[in-house]
C-alpha cells in the first residue's frame, strides 16, 4: 500500500513517530504522480523531484529539531494553480499566464509551509476558475479518477482528482461558486469552503473577489479540519480578512450530533435533481437523524435567483480582475501587433480561452453605461435578499443539508456547449458564496455507474465547527474507500 | 463679438498628498530613484496582490475637505474605474465615484475689483496616481515606470462657478495656499504635484442653460492655464458663430504651440464601468475622528491674516503678502518670535526677499535661509551695529548662503564706526577735498550735502553711522 | 429586455474588454450573451425596491495601514516577468503624447 493511501493526518502521525521519513512520503507522492499523471492529468506543474526531496529533507530536520510539530508537518500537498508560489510557475491554467513565475507566495500557502507542508506541484483547474469541469484549462483536461471518461468537476478539478487518485495527501482548492464542493462531490473526496474572510486571499489570483475563498481538499473530515486550521489566519494584507478567535476547527471533530438542528430546503429537491443523488442525500439525512439530529424540511426561498445573481456579480468582478492580463507586465504577449491597442486585443484574445472571454464580455456588459443599475445593482440587491433568507434559516437550524450538485460527474465533452445549462449545475453551491457562508462536501454514496455522490452541509457564517462536527459524525458511520485508484490505475 | 458670450469654467484639480507611502501599499512616494525601484506586487498589478488603505490619505483628504467647508461623507467607499492604459498596471484605477469622501464645499476668492466670490466645491475624492510613460522616439516605443503608480491623490472637483482666467487663477492660488498650510501637499504645478484640468463652455450672455463643455488637460503652469482658457473660449465662440457645434471631448493643450487638440480614439469608449472595489472595505468616519482631524488643523490663511493685523499690528497689505505664501508666514512667525520686531521682519520679507526671489527666479517655497539668521540681522540693523546699506549686503549673503550675520559682520569687519574722532577727521578731509560742493551748500543748495555724505561713506567703506556723519558734516559746514 | 445584443454591442464590449473576436466567434458570443442575459432577466421578477445593494457580506470597515515606508527595492522582482523590458521599465508600443 502506498503512503498516499493514508490520510494526511495519519501520514503526519507516522512521520512524527519516525515510522516514515518526510523524504519517503515525498518520494511516494512523486512516484504516484509519475505513475498516474498520464491518465489523470491532475497537474499543470509537477515540481522537480530533487527539489521536492530537498525540501522534504529540510522539513525532516525541522521536525527532528522540534521546530515543526503540527499534524501536517512533512505531508505532501498539491496547490491549485491560481495561488501564487514564489519561484514556481503559476498559470491559472491559462495561456495568458504562460511563463509567469511569481515573486511572492500567497498567504495561505505560506501558512501551509510554516506548518511543514511539502509542495509537490500545482494542480489543473478551469481557466481562471471559470467552469465546473476542468475542461477549460489551456493545459489539457483532467479526468475523473473514478472513470476516466468523466470530468472531475471544477474548477478545482485538478486538486480533487489528485487527492482521489492519491497523487498527494491533500490539496488546496478555491471556491467562488462551488469550485471546491462540486469537484469534491464528483471525485468522492472531502472539501471545505470556509466563511468568506477566513483564509487570506492575498496571492490568490482573483476571479470574483467578493466570493473567492481558499479551502482544503482531502480524504476525510479530520484532514480538512486540520488543514483549515493551518491555512486560516487574519492577514493585514487582505482588507477583507476577518479577525477570528475560533480557528481551532479540529476541536469540532466529535461524533455527536444529538440535538443539532438540520434544515433541508425543499427547493433543493425539485426538478433537475438526479434521482440517485436525491436518494443518497436523503439517506444521509436519515443517518444523521438516527444519530439524534433534529431534521426538518423548510422553504429556503430565492434558490433559483442565486445563479443569475452570482453570474452577474462574478463576471462583473472578473471582467475587472482580469484586465491586468494585457501582455505588458507578465505572461503572454502576442508576437505580431500594430500599436498598443492591437497588442492588447491580440494578446488577450489569443491568451484567454472561450469560457473566460464569454464571462469577461458578460461582465463588461453588465457594468457598462446604461446597464449597471439594471444588472449589477439588481444582482447586489438580490444578494442581500438571499443573505436574509439564510439568516432566517440559521435562526432555526444549525446546518442546512443538501446535495452539492444535481448529478454525478458528466462525461467529458458534454457540458461546455450550452453555458446556461452548465451554470444551472451550480444551483446548490453559488448561494453559499453570495452569502459568505461555510460549506463542506463529503461523499455519501455511489451511483449505478460507480461515480461518487456528494453531500453538502452548509453552516452559518463563522460556524464551520457545526458543519465539521456533523460531517465528522456522518463520516464515522461510513467505511467507504478513500480512493478508487490504488488498485485500478 | 466675444463680449456677448459668457465663459463658464469648472476645474478638476489633482493634488498629490504628502504621505510617506503610497495609498494602497508601503512603497515610498519619494521622487527620483531608478525606474520601478519604488514598486511591489500591489502597485504593479501583480496577480493576487491586494490593496490596503493608508490611513494618512483619509486624514489628509478629510483635512482638505474641512478646510474647504465640505461635508464629510461618513460612509465612503472606493470604486474601480476601468480603462486600459499601460501606466495603469491593473487596467483599473481605484478611485471614488459613488460615495466620495467630501462634498458640497466652497472657498472664497478675491476678485480683481476687490469684491469677493465663493467658488463651490462639488466633491473631493481619493484615488491612486498612474505610473510614468517615457517615450522613446527613435524606437517608436514607450517605457513604463511604476514608481509613481499608487501615489495618493485627491481630486477636487469645483462647481462651474468661474467666469474668467483670473477667477481660475485666484481659485487655484487659494486652494494651493490652504493645502500647503495643511501640509497635505506641496502643490507644485511645474512638478505635477498639483494638476488642473479645465472644463469650459461658453453661452450667450443671459442664457440659463450651459453650453457643451470640453475638458482641457496638460496645463503645467498658471500661464498655460490662462492661455488655454483664452484659446478655448475663442475656439468655441468661433465654432458657434460659424454655425457649428461644440463637441464634448477631452483636449490636450500644447503650451509651446499655444494650441489644443482633441484626444480622440475609437479605442476609447469613455465607459469606465465603475463599481465598488470588492477588495476594499468602506471607510466609516465618526464624529470623534473628524474632531481629532479638526483639532490638529493648523491656522489657515484667513485666520492668520486677521491675527497678523490684530496681534502684530501689521498693515493689511503686509499681512496679505506674508500669509499669501506659507513660507513667508513660517519665516515671519519664527523670526518675530526671536527678535520681537514684527514690522522689521515683515519689511525684510516684503522688500529684500521678494526682490531677491525675482532676481534669482525662485519660488518662495525654495527659500533656504533660517529665520534665526533673519532675526539676528534685524537685531544688528536695529541696534546700530550695521547701517542699512551694510545690512542689505549682509542679507544677500543670508539669502544665498544662509550665513550667520553676527559672525559674518565680525569676520568681514562690517560694524558701523561710531567713533566721533575718527569720523570727524575723515569728514574734515572730505570737506577740504570738495570745495565746490561746500560752496554750493553754502549758497543754499541743500542737496550738495548728500554728495558729501556719500564721499564720507565711500571713504569709510560704507561702515559709518549715517546719523553721526550727517550731524558732524552740518556742524563743520556751519562754521 | 431581450434582444439587446447586436453586432454593435459585441463590437462595443470588445473595445471595453480589449478582445478581438473572429466573425464566427462574434456570432457565437452574440448567441451566448443573448441567452445568458435572458436567463439573468429572471432577476426582474424580484421586487428589490428599497433593498440596499450588498457589496460586502460582512459589515467590516476601516481597515487601514499605517504610513510607514518599506525600504525594499522592487526593481528586480517587478521586472522579472516582463515580456519586453527596456531601460529598467516595461516596453510597450508607443502611446500617444
Amino acid at each position: 500500500m502506498s503512503l498516499m493511501s493514508l490520510t494526511a493526518v495519519e501520514l503526519g502521525r507516522k512521520i512524527k513517530a519516525k515510522e516514515v521519513s518526510v523524504q519517503e512520503a515525498a518520494q511516494a507522492a512523486m512516484d504516484a504522480i509519475m505513475a498516474k499523471e498520464e491518465s489523470v492529468n491532475s497537474f499543470v506543474t509537477v515540481l522537480d523531484e530533487q527539489e521536492v526531496l530537498n525540501r522534504a529533507g529540510q522539513v525532516q530536520k525541522m521536525i527532528e529539531e522540534g521546530t515543526l510539530n503540527g499534524p501536517l508537518a512533512g505531508v505532501p500537498v498539491a496547490v491549485k494553480d491560481n495561488m501564487c508560489t514564489k519561484g514556481i510557475p503559476t498559470t491559472c491554467s491559462s495561456k495568458i499566464l504562460s511563463g509567469f513565475i511569481p515573486t511572492y507566495t500567497s498567504e495561505a500557502v505560506k501558512n501551509l509551509e510554516s506548518a511543514g507542508a511539502v509542495i509537490v506541484g500545482k494542480t489543473n483547474m478551469d481557466e481562471f476558475a471559470m467552469g465546473s469541469t476542468t475542461e477549460t484549462s489551456a493545459y489539457g483536461v483532467t479526468k475523473n479518477p473514478w472513470n476516466l471518461e468523466h470530468v472531475p468537476g471544477g474548477s478545482s478539478g485538478g486538486s480533487c482528482a489528485a487527492v482521489a487518485a492519491e497523487e498527494c495527501s491533500y490539496a488546496l482548492g478555491s471556491d467562488t461558486g462551488g469550485s471546491i464542493r462540486q469537484p469534491c462531490s464528483f471525485c468522492g473526496v472531502t472539501g471545505i469552503k470556509p466563511t468568506y474572510g477566513t483564509v487570506s486571499r492575498y496571492g490568490l489570483i482573483a476571479y470574483g473577489s467578493s466570493l473567492d475563498q481558499i479551502g482544503p481538499v482531502a480524504k476525510d473530515v479530520t484532514d480538512c479540519a486540520a488543514i483549515l486550521e493551518a491555512i486560516s489566519s487574519y492577514d493585514k494584507k487582505d482588507s477583507t480578512s476577518m479577525k477570528r478567535e475560533d480557528l481551532d476547527f479540529t476541536s469540532a471533530l466529535k461524533d455527536d450530533v444529538k440535538g443539532m438542528k438540520i434544515g433541508i430546503p425543499k427547493d433543493y429537491f425539485g426538478k433537475g435533481l438526479d434521482k440517485q443523488v436525491e436518494n443518497a442525500v436523503s439517506a444521509a439525512a436519515k443517518v444523521l437523524e438516527d444519530k439524534g439530529a433534529f431534521i426538518e424540511e423548510f422553504d429556503l426561498g430565492l434558490v433559483e435567483y442565486a445563479i443569475p445573481a452570482y453570474y452577474v456579480i462574478a463576471c462583473a468582478e472578473a471582467s475587472s480582475n482580469l484586465a491586468r492580463f494585457d501582455g505588458v507586465k507578465y505572461g503572454y504577449r502576442t508576437k505580431d501587433y500594430e500599436g498598443l491597442h492591437n497588442m492588447y486585443k491580440k494578446s488577450r484574445s489569443e491568451g484567454f480561452g472561450t469560457e473566460v472571454k464569454r464571462r469577461i464580455m458578460l461582465g463588461s456588459f453588465v457594468l457598462s453605461s446604461g446597464y449597471y443599475d439594471a444588472y449589477y445593482l439588481r444582482a447586489l440587491r438580490t444578494k442581500a435578499l438571499i443573505k436574509k433568507e439564510f439568516d432566517k434559516a440559521f435562526s432555526k437550524y444549525d446546518v442546512i443539508l443538501g446535495p452539492a450538485s444535481p448529478s454525478t460527474a458528466p462525461k467529458l465533452g458534454s457540458s461546455l456547449s450550452d453555458p446556461v445549462k452548465m451554470y444551472l449545475g451550480d444551483i446548490y453551491t453559488v448561494s453559499v458564496n453570495l452569502a459568505g457562508l461555510p460549506g463542506i462536501c463529503l461523499p455519501c454514496g455511489m451511483d449505478d455507474k460507480g461515480l461518487p455522490i456528494g453531500l453538502q452541509l452548509i453552516g452559518d457564517c463563522f460556524k464551520e465547527k457545526n458543519i465539521i462536527r456533523m460531517a465528522y459524525a456522518y463520516e464515522c458511520t461510513k467505511t467507504y474507500q478513500h480512493s478508487p485508484l490504488s488498485d485500478r490505475l | 463679438m466675444s463680449k456677448e458670450y459668457e465663459t463658464v469654467i469648472g476645474l478638476e484639480v489633482h493634488v498629490e498628498l504628502a504621505t510617506k507611502t503610497k495609498i494602497f501599499c508601503s512603497c515610498s512616494t519619494e521622487f527620483g530613484g531608478a525606474p520601478n525601484s519604488h514598486t511591489c506586487p500591489v502597485c504593479t498589478g501583480m496577480p493576487g496582490a491586494l490593496p490596503v488603505l493608508n490611513r494618512k490619505v483619509v486624514e489628509y483628504a478629510m483635512a482638505v475637505g474641512l478646510a474647504t467647508n465640505c461635508e464629510i461623507t461618513r460612509n465612503c467607499k472606493f470604486d474601480r474605474k476601468n480603462y486600459f492604459y499601460p501606466d495603469n498596471p491593473q487596467n483599473y484605477q481605484i478611485s471614488q465615484l459613488y460615495l466620495p469622501i467630501c462634498r458640497n464645499g466652497g472657498i472664497e476668492i478675491e476678485l480683481e475689483d476687490g469684491g469677493k466670490k465663493t467658488i463651490g466645491i462639488h466633491e473631493i475624492h481619493m484615488e491612486e496616481d498612474a505610473g510614468k510613460l517615457v517615450h522613446d522616439e527613435a524606437e517608436d516605443v514607450s517605457i513604463v515606470d511604476f514608481n509613481r503608480s499608487g501615489v495618493p491623490l485627491i481630486e477636487i472637483v469645483s462647481e462651474p462657478d468661474m467666469r474668467s482666467a483670473q477667477e481660475v487663477i485666484a481659485y487655484l492660488d487659494k486652494l494651493r495656499l490652504i493645502i500647503q498650510y495643511l501640509g497635505a501637499s506641496d502643490c507644485k504645478l511645474q512638478e505635477g504635484s498639483m494638476r488642473a484640468d479645465v472644463n469650459l463652455s461658453v453661452r450667450k450672455e443671459g442664457e440659463a442653460e450651459f453650453g457643451t463643455r470640453t475638458e482641457m488637460k496638460n496645463l503645467n503652469s498658471f500661464r498655460a492655464i490662462a492661455r488655454a482658457i483664452e484659446n478655448e473660449k475663442n475656439r468655441q465662440i468661433d465654432l458657434i458663430e460659424s454655425g457649428e457645434k461644440v463637441v464634448q471631448e477631452t483636449r490636450r493643450w500644447d503650451d509651446n504651440k499655444e494650441y489644443s487638440y482633441a484626444m480622440r480614439s475609437k479605442e476609447d469608449a469613455k465607459d469606465y464601468r465603475y463599481f465598488p472595489d470588492p477588495d476594499l472595505v468602506p471607510v466609516f468616519i465618526s464624529d470623534e475622528w473628524i474632531k481629532e482631524v479638526k483639532a490638529r488643523q493648523p491656522e489657515l490663511p484667513t485666520e492668520k491674516l486677521a491675527r497678523y493685523q490684530r496681534e502684530y499690528g501689521l498693515p493689511e497689505y503686509d499681512a496679505k503678502i506674508l500669509t499669501g505664501e506659507k513660507k513667508f508666514a513660517d519665516i515671519f512667525e519664527a523670526a518675530t518670535e526671536i527678535c520681537g520686531k514684527p514690522k522689521k521682519v515683515s519689511n525684510w520679507l516684503m522688500v529684500e526677499t521678494i526682490r531677491l526671489l525675482k532676481e534669482h527666479d525662485m519660488d518662495p517655497a525654495d527659500i533656504r535661509f533660517s529665520p534665526v539668521h533673519l532675526a539676528k540681522l534685524v537685531d544688528l540693523a536695529e541696534g546700530g551695529t550695521v547701517n542699512s546699506t551694510v545690512a542689505k549686503e549682509v542679507f544677500e549673503a543670508v539669502f544665498t548662503d544662509d550665513i550667520d550675520p553676527e559672525q559674518y559682520v565680525k569676520e568681514k569687519g562690517l560694524q558701523t564706526v561710531n567713533d566721533e574722532g575718527a569720523l570727524r577727521s575723515v569728514i574734515e578731509e572730505v570737506v577740504k577735498n570738495n570745495p565746490k560742493s561746500v560752496e554750493d551748500y553754502k549758497n543754499g543748495k541743500d542737496k550738495a550735502i548728500g554728495f558729501l555724505v556719500g564721499q564720507t561713506m565711500k571713504a569709510m567703506k560704507g561702515k559709518a553711522n549715517p546719523g553721526m556723519v550727517n550731524g558732524i558734516l552740518k556742524e563743520i559746514l556751519s562754521r | 429586455m431581450a434582444n439587446k445584443i447586436n453586432d454593435e454591442t459585441i463590437e462595443y464590449v470588445g473595445i471595453l474588454a480589449k478582445l478581438e473576436l473572429t466573425e464566427e466567434e462574434k456570432e457565437q458570443a452574440k448567441k451566448d450573451m443573448e441567452e445568458m442575459l435572458s436567463y439573468i432577466d429572471m432577476l426582474n421578477e424580484l421586487d428589490v425596491s428599497g433593498v440596499e445593494p450588498m457589496s460586502h457580506v460582512f459589515p467590516v470597515n476601516n481597515v487601514f495601514r499605517e504610513d510607514i515606508p518599506s525600504e525594499i527595492d522592487g526593481r528586480e522582482d517587478t521586472l522579472k516577468n516582463a515580456p519586453s523590458e527596456k531601460n529598467g521599465g516595461f516596453e510597450v508600443p508607443k502611446t500617444i503624447g
